[in-house]
């Protein structure tokens, strides 16, 4: 693999220096088993892909990793996953133009090969996964149900958060979406904190073969944000299996990255996110976001280091969203031929047509798939409009766990206790 | 660090709080200690309390025991925080256990609070119950994204599927000469967020008892204690005694005025209470014990029997708990009131560093003194 990985790279742009430390003081002491694997990998840990890919069909070929074969089954599901995203993305657009959604919205349209390629490529249902706002995709790439997506940006009771969160706070226990935040940063000390709880079942609660992970996902902007690393530097110190996925779409509002972030390194003039992942103790690996099945490589890796126990990864992926910040944002910032460029690369299409030169679908299913995506599209729209909307009653339920919390009242009785408790309309302070 | 307030509160008789069941069950004062040396000895040995007789001690070592208690009593109790583990933590709350329970469940944190805030946030939502230590209370400010947003937000914006039983918890208040920043309150910063509980502990034997009940609590709870109570003595409660997180404690019961006070205030209350009772008033003092939310039932209470009240606090004046309780008081038991609330509150001012400039920011007995000499009026002896 380390073979064909440095063929690969010789026919591209060289890649800038990575650390100046030996391949082997990358990562922390291991077991002596398998040391070549992991002198191999660590030759790759660090291996970046150029910024400017050639098609497809070629790298793929190139690449040769066991990682690049998929299944006829797997292609299929990816492809579904990705169009998925795309259409309740767009759909999404329509329902806050006529008035069925509000607020901050912010669609992911682009970046499905991310979504798609680390979670729903390489994760079980019982790993968790940490976002920002920008997080109706990934939510879905999870396993929560679409109706329930869509119910929630409508504000309604049958939505994952019984309406409560919203665009930016998607939660889903069942399916271990730990968050939806506002706020970007604050998320990924609460995804380490999960990669936290099962190190701790596993070195404390006796659960040795807990082999869960943590993921979470931020873009750019976050990479800036002090909770970025004091993260990093808590991950590689305590060896939690969480995995930091950066959607570097190169715009933070309107901040472009460069402007934002420094040179990653004196040798250098780019911002390189990836590189931080070494300054902090852990392998950083840069990727074209825009191709779902390198990202879907790259991710398999981390998420297989992280299981066996090696700690944490730091993926850059290079991606791009096809619409602005938010729903409310004219995107006038942007370039034509910037967004040109990468409507070119485009992870759907491609992997359309790399299905097609590959014997994984024909043009029919291609088709079949898509209709089936349409059809759920239609339904979950139908399925919040139906839905009653959230009742008085969640005014007060679900401030506190233990409703004792709100208190004592005058008359001796604890405030829920008081009939308007469940009316949402007691006096509890 | 030993308690600046006086002699007379080494050991507190103070009438224990009930617990939350309907009936009201008096606790018996404790008979003085007396164990044959044997017992003694094994009493020392082992670090779980299971004598059925109270015991006196230093409040750090009340919190250590309830500590220990609830951390053998449930696997997914840990604490993390900067030098909790090798080092006891910075007021010796966690001393050596990290040699019994290991470096994961007392885990020794970088110094980065906002990052290890939320750590514990997330694992108190996927199943573990963390408490988090700030060095000092203040530095928890740099936490106030994560406590505020995911401590308190994250049960309702989930809508209800993760809970966060968390502890937050260290020193805070005014200590002596620490300075501005070490001198913080933070509990006026933190009552607004919906969806915290905060309470403060103020005597050995409420320290324990509330630590134990906050920590298995379902609800984050930001847990108050003060920098010069840790070397206070006193007897905690026999057995696994838990006490209500919701009550307030009435101190001492009188017919005058009720005067509500928390944390070290407690002891400045008590120190001018006796000298008033020498003037012959007869002040009611209770103990609010939960700042938010407030035990209205025992301040509706006590209020409808003195009819006047006094707030003293070591919070600034402006945005204070006693400002939300003076509020409370005014709008819900106006009619109950002969004289307009007072609020003794520290200075909207900066903690000096210098001794006499510290000292006339906070509130002071004689404060207190005469607050209940404006409240009550003259009593016709010699004011202090």
């Amino acid at each position: 693999m380390a073979s064909t990985a440095a063929a690969a790279l010789a026919g591209r742009l060289a890649p800038p220096a990575l650390s100046s430390r030996p391949a082997g003081a990358a990562t922390a002491p291991l077991c002596p088993v398998g040391a070549a694997r992991r002198a191999a990998r660590r030759s790759t840990a660090g291996r970046v892909m150029a910024v400017a890919t050639p098609p497809v069909k070629q790298a793929a070929a190139a690449k040769g990793g066991k990682a690049a074969a998929v299944t006829k089954e797997e292609a299929h599901a990816i492809y579904s996953d990705m169009v998925l995203g795309r259409e309740f993305e767009e759909m999404c657009a329509q329902m806050y133009y006529r008035g069925k959604m509000f607020g901050f919205v912010h669609l992911y349209s682009g970046q499905e090969a991310v979504s798609t390629g680390v979670i729903k490529a390489c994760l079980r249902k019982d790993d968790f996964i940490c976002s920002t706002y920008r997080d109706h995709v990934h939510a879905l790439s999870k396993g929560v149900s679409a109706r329930k997506v869509m119910a929630e940006l409508f504000g309604k009771k049958t939505g994952c958060c019984r309406g409560q969160g919203g665009s930016m706070h998607m939660f889903d226990r069942e399916h271990g979406l730990l968050g939806g935040y506002a706020f970007i940063g604050e998320g990924i000390p609460v995804g380490l904190g999960a990669a936290f709880q099962i190190a701790y079942n596993q070195r404390v609660l006796g659960s040795e073969q807990d082999d869960r992970v943590s993921v979470n996902f931020f873009g750019d902007g976050t990479c800036n944000v002090g909770q970025f690393y004091e993260s990093l530097n808590m991950a590689t110190l305590y060896k939690l299996p969480c995995i930091f996925v950066v959607e570097n779409n190169k715009w933070a509002i309107g901040m472009n990255h460069p402007r934002a972030t420094a040179p990653s390194s004196v040798a250098d003039n780019e911002p390189w996110i990836y590189k931080k992942g070494p300054a902090f103790g852990m392998p950083g690996v840069h990727v074209d976001g825009m191709d779902v099945l390198k990202v879907r490589e790259v991710a398999m890796e981390a998420v297989a280091r992280a299981r066996r126990g090696e700690g944490p990864t730091l993926i850059e992926c290079e991606t791009y969203r096809f619409r602005g910040h938010s729903l409310a944002d004219p995107d006038e910032l942007r370039k034509k031929e910037e967004k040109d460029h990468y409507f070119a690369r485009d992870p759907i299409p491609q992997f359309a047509k790399y299905m097609l030169s590959n014997g994984l679908a024909t043009e029919e299913e291609i088709k079949e798939l898509e209709k089936r995506v349409q059809e759920e599209v239609e339904d979950c729209v139908e399925f919040a409009d139906q839905s009653p909307k959230p009742d008085m009653s969640q005014l007060l339920e679900n401030v506190f766990a233990d409703p004792k919390g709100f208190g004592i009242g005058p008359d001796g009785r604890y405030r829920y206790e008081q009939p308007g408790f469940t009316a949402g309309t007691a006096e509890v302070s | 660090m030993a308690a600046t307030v006086g002699s007379s509160i080494a050991v507190q008789r103070a009438q224990p709080a009930v617990g939350c069941s309907a009936g009201r069950a008096a606790i018996a004062p404790a008979a003085p200690l007396r164990r044959p040396a044997a017992a003694v000895r094994a009493a020392q040995r082992s670090l779980v309390v299971s004598a059925a007789q109270k015991r006196e001690m230093m409040m750090w070592e009340a919190l250590r025991e309830g500590l220990d208690e609830e951390m053998e009593r449930d696997p997914t109790v840990c604490l993390m925080g900067e030098d909790v583990g090798h080092y006891g933590g910075s007021y010796k709350v966690s001393n050596g256990l990290y040699k019994k329970y290991g470096e994961m469940r007392l885990l020794d944190t970088p110094i980065c609070e906002n990052g290890f805030m939320g750590m514990g946030v997330g694992a108190a939502m996927t199943g573990l119950r963390p408490i988090v230590e700030g060095m000092n209370m203040g530095f928890l400010l740099l936490a106030f994204n994560q406590i505020s947003n995911n401590c308190g937000m994250l049960h309702y914006t989930s809508g209800g599927q993760f809970k966060v039983p968390m502890v937050i918890r260290g020193p805070g208040g005014v200590g002596r000469q620490l300075g501005a920043e070490h001198s913080q309150r933070l509990e006026s910063y933190f009552q607004s967020i919906p969806g915290v509980q905060l309470v403060a502990c103020s005597t050995v034997a409420n320290a324990k008892a509330l630590l134990k009940s906050a920590i298995r609590s379902d609800n984050p709870i930001i847990f108050f204690e003060h920098v010069l109570l840790y070397n206070v003595k006193g007897e905690v409660h026999p057995g696994d005694y838990c006490q209500c997180l919701e009550r307030a404690e009435v101190v001492r019961e009188g017919t005058d005025v009720s005067i509500f006070c928390y944390s070290r205030m407690r002891y400045v209350v008590m120190q001018a209470v006796a000298e008033l009772e020498k003037q012959g008033y007869n002040p009611e003092v209770v103990d609010l014990i939960s700042l938010k939310p407030f035990d209205m039932e025992t301040i509706s209470k006590s209020i409808k029997k003195t009819r006047k009240a006094i707030i003293v606090e070591e919070c600034m004046k402006t945005g204070g708990i006693g400002a939300s309780l003076s509020a409370v008081i005014h709008e819900s038991l106006f009619n109950e009131l002969d004289h307009e609330v007072l609020r003794l509150s520290s200075q909207d001012v900066p903690t000096s560093y210098a001794y006499e400039l510290e000292a006339a920011t906070i509130v002071q007995p004689e404060k207190v003194v005469q607050a209940v000499h404006k409240v009550c009026g003259a009593r016709g002896l010699v004011s202090a």
